[in-house]
């Protein structure tokens, strides 16, 4: 609906996009290498990972389809037996290596940023109502907080897990692994958000917008959720990113202890685990492709987080 | 005092490993479940217990019955039934006590009690009695040849000393219960205990006192023994020099041992034998899918059984090391033919033409019980029958745990298809029918987690134990083989082959039983 007698239309607004790609954080973006480099690597493992049932080769998780013949064999030669060819080699069960890294790069990312956003919610829930109501209520949320803290989040993780592995009926272990191990993740993680939140609250809600707010009769609920936390974003944004990579570590740990995703449906640490035993003996394709994948995810991720707190922190500009 | 004491044990430490390295430093890959010696029928719990209690008659290196605290026995030529035993005099357990005849007596009644995990292995035997201080008469419940040979694992403990410390029953082990004498030892054996912490660490030292400190090597003065789960961690600390001395080697490091100078590896062929136990009842533990449990079905059983590629997994997960298997026997075992081994040919296409027959065209879900920490690469072995049963429509979920679970779960009939593994001490075929095929009971059938009942078989099995007759005996033991061989009751894997490495200088005597005794070993 453009009129061309007004000349006023006929130069059009700067789009979403436009607007975007202007903006400061857009700008540092571009003029960070390192930033550039890690969001190029992360999208393209995080879109092979989705896309995996059409790029991988095989499916390593139908152990119908596989055959143990071709357990061992090295990257790019054929098998001995069967003559079948694989670019990064096979596993001890004759598993693809390439597949099964794609395959198990989807339960690591799964895992990692199901457990970080429920980290996030418990986080942000707990920090704001720590900050904006105080008295016992922030005591027992920070001293929770506090005593969470002096334990090492894997150790915590490794209980969360044991106590759900122990209720959870046999027969639905393993489909319950993947998510007692977001259970487990986020619940270890959620003191970092919290403590950020709280304190963003504490500093903001005694400005003059929220005590206005306030006398207009804002509801409690209402002025932390539209009025403070837009405030904290930044932050939890950061703290989001970086918590990421440490919940895609502590997902391969886990696994890498035995306790994690089961070894019919392998994520890399799983597989990383398998690969481990075959250190010595010259297999090294099966340690050594897993490893290097979830270095290069997880150093692209953190690496990204660094440049987001950096970009988003007012006094390094 | 106390750190005089100390002082001074560290000194002596110091100036005798100057001297020369005394001390065995052993690893594998689980620990002893218990050292009650009536408590677990088990290999590696024999095996850590045989260097502190002994029985009277055991089997050597050569696999040769020799007399430790008999020092011979004969049966009455008049009444078969009835069998001598002159103990060995001047015997003394570790606390300075005598070894007398009433000790045996004590011993032998508490392998046949309530708890017992012996009881099958002496099931033949219905009275012990002391005659004087140095014999003993065991009276069987028939004849009853291979008495001797059922012996080697029934260890002998104080009857004074279990009387002071209330240790006179057997742990219970399924009831998880601790006791006094599952965590202390005064045996008559060659080594002492010093310390135990279950799954960390056991230390052991010579005892001077032993009857048979002249006779045997007794190279080593102590034993550290540790427990190391994981197969590349083991290796590791062999090639490191952490330990002298492991059992369980992962058949995938074989060859980098091998390589090194300073290290040897010393194999056999294994009394021991790898396969699957099903739940063979008509109630799955899980609940049954729609139209029963599948593998009360012998067809189903038999499509399993042709679908287990046993030559795969013996290239592929062992390495050429296993002999793959059509019977729970191995070779050692008296009754052992070519023919009954024979492997069922891996014919995919005829075993889901069976699931068929059967009415299972979709097939069923099921899960696998499987230990982690006891036999060769158990958990791939299990992760490669997964795939296979895929193949004919079995959804199989594995569930893999440390033995010290895994067991349990077994014996206490909560497993619908678990692996599990067999030697034969005896070497006689009557052991694998008392423990695995006849009924569960209090005194037979202690190991067969299959629910599998066949009363013709309870029956011969009752019968060749005291059948004199060898040849009606051995003709009895290859008709039970086939029928049983028919039913498919369980779903045999392979025959592994022992490895054990070591540095050079360690002089290991190598036991087809994997039953190390260190009173043997000596030093290069």
């Amino acid at each position: 609906m453009s009129d061309p007698q007004n000349p006023a239309e006929t130069r059009p607004a700067p789009g979403r996009m436009a607007r975007a790609w202007q903006s400061d954080l857009a700008y540092s973006f571009r003029h960070s290498p390192v930033a550039m480099i890690s969001a190029l690597v992360v999208a393209v493992l995080v879109l092979s990972a989705v896309f995996a049932p059409w790029i991988a080769p095989h499916n390593p998780f139908d152990p119908g389809s596989l055959n143990l013949m071709n357990g061992f064999t090295p990257p790019g030669a054929p098998n001995a037996f069967t003559g079948d060819t694989f670019l990064l080699g096979t596993d001890d069960q004759g598993r693809d290596v390439f597949s099964t890294i794609l395959y198990g790069m989807r339960i690591s990312l799964f895992v990692g940023f199901s457990a970080v956003l429920l980290a996030m919610v418990i986080g942000v829930v707990l920090g704001l109502l720590a900050g904006y109501l105080g008295g016992w209520v922030e005591s027992v949320i920070m001293r929770t907080a506090d005593i969470q803290l002096t334990f090492p989040a894997i150790l915590v993780a490794m209980l969360i897990f044991g106590v759900a592995k122990g209720i959870t009926p046999p027969e639905y272990r393993d489909q319950m692994a993947i998510y007692v191990l977001i259970l487990a993740i986020g619940l270890s993680d959620w003191v970092q958000f919290a403590r950020v939140v709280r304190g963003a609250t504490l500093v903001e809600k005694n400005r003059d917008y929220v005590q206005a707010a306030r006398l207009v009769g804002r509801r409690p609920f209402s002025i932390m959720i539209r009025h403070i936390l837009p405030n904290a974003l930044n932050a939890v944004l950061v703290i989001a990113t970086i918590s990421l990579a440490l919940a895609i570590i502590a997902e391969a740990t886990l696994s890498f202890l035995g306790v994690g995703a089961p070894p019919t449906k392998p994520s890399l640490g799983t597989l990383i685990r398998i690969g481990q035993g075959y250190m010595f003996s010259g297999e090294w394709w099966i340690l050594l492709f897993p490893a290097l994948t979830l270095l290069a995810l997880a150093l692209s991720i953190n690496l990204l987080g660094d440049w987001l707190r950096d970009a988003l922190n007012p006094r390094l500009r | 005092m106390m750190k005089h004491l100390l002082l001074a044990a560290t000194a002596m430490t110091l100036t005798m490993g100057a001297a020369q390295a005394e001390t065995l430093r052993w690893a594998r890959s689980g620990d002893a479940l218990t050292l009650d010696p009536h408590a677990q029928n088990e290999g590696p719990t024999l095996a850590m217990m045989q260097q502190m209690m002994e029985p009277l008659v055991l089997r050597n290196p050569a696999g040769e019955l020799e007399g430790a605290l008999a020092t011979s026995w004969t049966v009455n030529p008049e009444n078969p039934d009835i069998w001598t035993f002159t103990l060995r005099e001047g015997v003394t357990f570790h606390d300075g006590a005598a070894f007398t005849a009433e000790d045996v007596v004590f011993s032998m009644e508490r392998a046949l009690s309530e708890n017992s995990d012996m009881k099958g292995l002496i099931s033949s035997v219905a009275s012990v009695e002391a005659n004087g201080d140095y014999e003993v008469i065991v009276t069987t419940k028939g004849p009853n040849p291979l008495l001797p040979a059922s012996l080697p694992n029934i260890l002998m403990i104080d009857k004074d000393w279990a009387e002071a410390n209330s240790t006179v029953d057997v742990q219970d082990v399924e009831g998880g219960e601790e006791t006094f004498a599952s965590q202390n030892v005064n045996g008559t054996g060659p080594y002492m205990l010093v310390s135990r912490e279950a799954d960390v660490k056991t230390e052991m030292t010579r005892f001077d006192g032993y009857w048979g400190i002249d006779e045997f090597p007794m190279a080593y003065s102590d034993i550290v023994y540790t427990p190391i789960q994981n197969p590349s961690t083991r290796i590791a600390a062999l090639l490191s020099g952490e330990v002298d001395f492991i059992q369980d080697v992962p058949v995938q490091d074989l060859q980098r041992v091998e390589d090194s100078d300073e290290l040897k590896i010393m194999s056999s062929p294994q009394n021991r034998v790898i396969f699957f136990g099903m739940n063979v009842s008509d109630e799955l533990v899980n609940g049954n899918p729609e139209g029963g449990n599948p593998l009360a079905d012998v067809r189903v059983r038999q499509a399993m059984n042709m679908a287990l590629n046993r030559d795969a997994i013996r290239q592929v997960v062992m390495r050429g090391q296993s002999i793959p298997a059509g019977v729970i026997m191995p070779p050692f075992v008296s009754g052992w033919t070519e023919e009954l081994n024979t492997v069922p040919a891996t014919d995919l296409d005829a075993a889901r033409a069976l699931m068929a027959e059967a009415g299972w065209t979709d097939g069923f879900s099921i899960q696998l019980d499987c230990p982690n920490d006891r036999y060769v690469n158990d958990e791939a072995i299990c992760q490669a029958t997964v795939g296979m049963m895929a193949q004919i429509g079995i959804t199989v979920n594995l569930n893999a745990q440390p033995k010290a679970q895994h067991f349990p779960v077994v014996n206490g009939l909560e497993s619908d298809f678990y692996m599990m593994g067999w030697g034969v001490p005896s070497y006689d075929s009557e052991y694998i029918f008392n423990f695995l095929y006849h009924t569960k009971g209090d005194l037979y059938g202690t190991w067969n987690g299959t629910r599998y009942s066949n009363p013709q078989i309870d029956e011969m099995t009752q019968a060749i134990a005291a059948e004199v007759d060898l040849e009606a005996r051995d003709a009895t033991i290859a008709q039970m083989w086939d029928i049983v061989k028919e039913d498919v009751v369980y779903l045999p894997v392979h025959h592994q082959m022992l490895n054990w490495a070591m540095r050079n200088e360690v002089g290991a005597a190598v036991d087809a039983d994997d039953q190390v005794k260190v009173k043997y070993f000596t030093i290069d």
